[in-house]
């Protein structure tokens, strides 16, 4: 133990900076990685649940340790690569797959102002993060040298690709009622007295709808998990990869999850904002403040409903038809946002909807 | 009109909400889920499970190696060699059971007409070597004398249907 210490002090002492990165890149990696095997162990809970069954219910207590024992087991096997695959490819695509989904973390804001980069632009780096993660998808359809995976990954980019549109859409329309494109003063202007009527979605309700919706979609999960359709394509993209791979693509769906129910919240449902803002004015306790105050349990509140909201779909819904993605994607998404982002103009320009308090 | 209102309808997302709703519902259900080895569902006094061979309470075996059992058993899973006893009565020499080849119909139950063949309620058992699937006399006979009680009281209840 003395000596993991000191072996400790030697790489903080030697390498200042580089130990600072890293401690900077651990602290909202390892959080995240673990909230990852909390979200899956809730969702086969409540899908569990909503079946009339247990769910998992042996491993440790109430079954929590069961996502670290299957994480174990998937690192501890053997991958397969398949004939004639290229290797580089193929070991590249999940991490290509997994680097932008955790890079899209730096400009979450959990507070004021409270992000691992409080980006001007950070609506724009997210947008961007959120469509470089399609590239691993088809990268790894494409390495696995698999008829499967490629059709899945086909899929998969004809969707996320079709959804992006729709997505980008309701978020110009939050973009031109906060007027900004930093994700803390977007949370900020939302901000106000009349409590959760002050938040984007009401004016942008059907925004907010069609946003969650294409994150459901984005992020290739039922009911719109057609690139991975076990009944017709096996597993999609990922079905040659086993092991510590599989896992890197099993973690990055579910962080993007966990990030595409974070976005939720701060752009349409105030972020850290209390729902009774302005209500209420007291001083109480710092741990009862919050209730009315705002703080950052009232952001994970609401993400925990939007995660279980997507467990719950996927409970609930069985899978489009493709054609159906389609047709919902490009025929009813992207006219309905044409409009309402108009509609917002017209909003902001009249003075209906006002920004910050 | 019908097709402007019935698109208006489509947005407003019913049909999913009410799908929710049903899957919220049943969130809250108490569980199907038994336990297995912690918990056991309630078992028939007609459970066909694992054989036993029976005694008269004076200790005598039941079992006269008549070989209506052998001779009605569909996947003739039961080999009988018979000769008599010391005492002139006739009795088996060897008495198999070969579980594999069992398919648990319990005719030779209903054949026996001396109710000697039965089968139990016990179907938590297992082999670990090639050959144990084959329960001989003196294992019937001990599974019998071990669960006798119980399985007199199986068949007591079962009496009045008979």
């Amino acid at each position: 133990m003395d000596s993991i210490i000191a072996a400790f002090h030697w790489f903080v002492s030697t390498f200042p900076t580089l130990s600072m990165a890293l401690g900077l890149l651990l602290l909202p990696l390892v959080p995240l990685i673990i909230g990852v095997a909390m979200y899956v162990w809730w969702e086969r809970k409540v899908i569990g649940w909503m079946h009339v069954r247990m769910g998992p219910n042996k491993v440790g207590p109430f079954g929590l340790a069961q996502t670290f024992a299957d994480v174990f087991k998937l690192l501890l096997k053997e991958v397969v690569y398949p004939a004639n695959s290229n290797k580089t490819l193929f070991l590249l695509a999940p991490l290509w797959a997994l680097i932008p989904s955790f890079a899209a973390w730096a400009v979450i804001p959990i507070g004021p102002n409270v992000a691992w980069s409080n980006a001007n632009a950070g609506l724009l780096f997210l947008l961007a993060m959120t469509s470089m993660g399609v590239y691993g998808i088809i990268l790894a359809g494409w390495a696995s040298n698999s008829r499967y995976a490629m059709l899945g990954a086909m899929r998969s980019a004809a969707q996320v690709v079709s959804y992006e549109i729709a997505m980008g859409f309701s978020l110009v329309s939050v973009l031109i009622l906060a007027g900004s494109l930093n994700l803390s003063d977007i949370v900020q202007a939302q901000a106000g007295g009349k409590g959760l009527f002050d938040w984007f979605w009401l004016p942008l309700l059907p925004m907010f709808v069609i946003y969650f919706v294409s994150g459901v979609a984005e992020t290739n999960r039922a009911p719109f998990d057609v690139a991975e359709g076990e009944s017709e394509i096996v597993a999609g993209f990922h079905v040659e990869y086993s092991g510590a791979p599989f896992a890197v693509f099993f973690l990055t769906e579910y962080a993007n999850m966990i990030l595409v129910s974070f976005l939720a919240p701060i752009l349409f449902l105030g972020g850290w904002l209390s729902p009774i803002q302005g209500w209420v004015h007291a001083d109480v306790a710092w741990y009862v403040d919050w209730i009315w105050k705002g703080g950052w349990p009232w952001l994970f509140l609401k993400v925990f409903f939007f995660a279980t909201a997507y467990v719950w779909f996927r409970a609930s819904f069985p899978r489009y038809r493709y054609d159906q993605i389609m047709r919902l994607g490009w025929k009813v998404f992207i006219p309905i946002t044409i409009v309402w982002v108009f509609v917002a103009g017209c909003m902001k320009y009249f003075g209906w909807v006002t920004a910050g308090a | 009109m019908n097709r402007v209102t019935s698109y208006l309808k489509s947005l407003m997302l019913l049909e999913l909400l009410a799908g929710l709703g049903l899957t919220f519902k049943y969130l809250w259900r108490p569980k199907y889920t038994v336990r297995y080895p912690m918990e056991h569902i309630p078992k028939s006094n007609r459970f066909r499970g694992l054989h036993a061979l029976r005694r008269y309470p004076n200790g005598e075996e039941r079992c006269i190696a008549c070989k209506l059992c052998e001779a009605v058993c569909p996947a003739l899973a039961i080999t009988i060699d018979s000769a008599p006893r010391e005492d002139g009565t006739r009795r088996t020499t060897r008495y198999d059971i070969d579980l594999f080849k069992c398919i648990f119909c319990g005719f030779c139950e209903e054949s026996c007409p001396v109710d000697s063949i039965v089968e139990t309620s016990i179907h938590e058992y297992h082999f670990e070597k090639r050959g144990e699937n084959v329960v001989t006399k003196p294992q019937l006979l001990a599974i019998g004398d071990r669960f006798e009680k119980e399985i007199a009281a199986a068949r007591a209840q079962d009496a009045a249907f008979r």
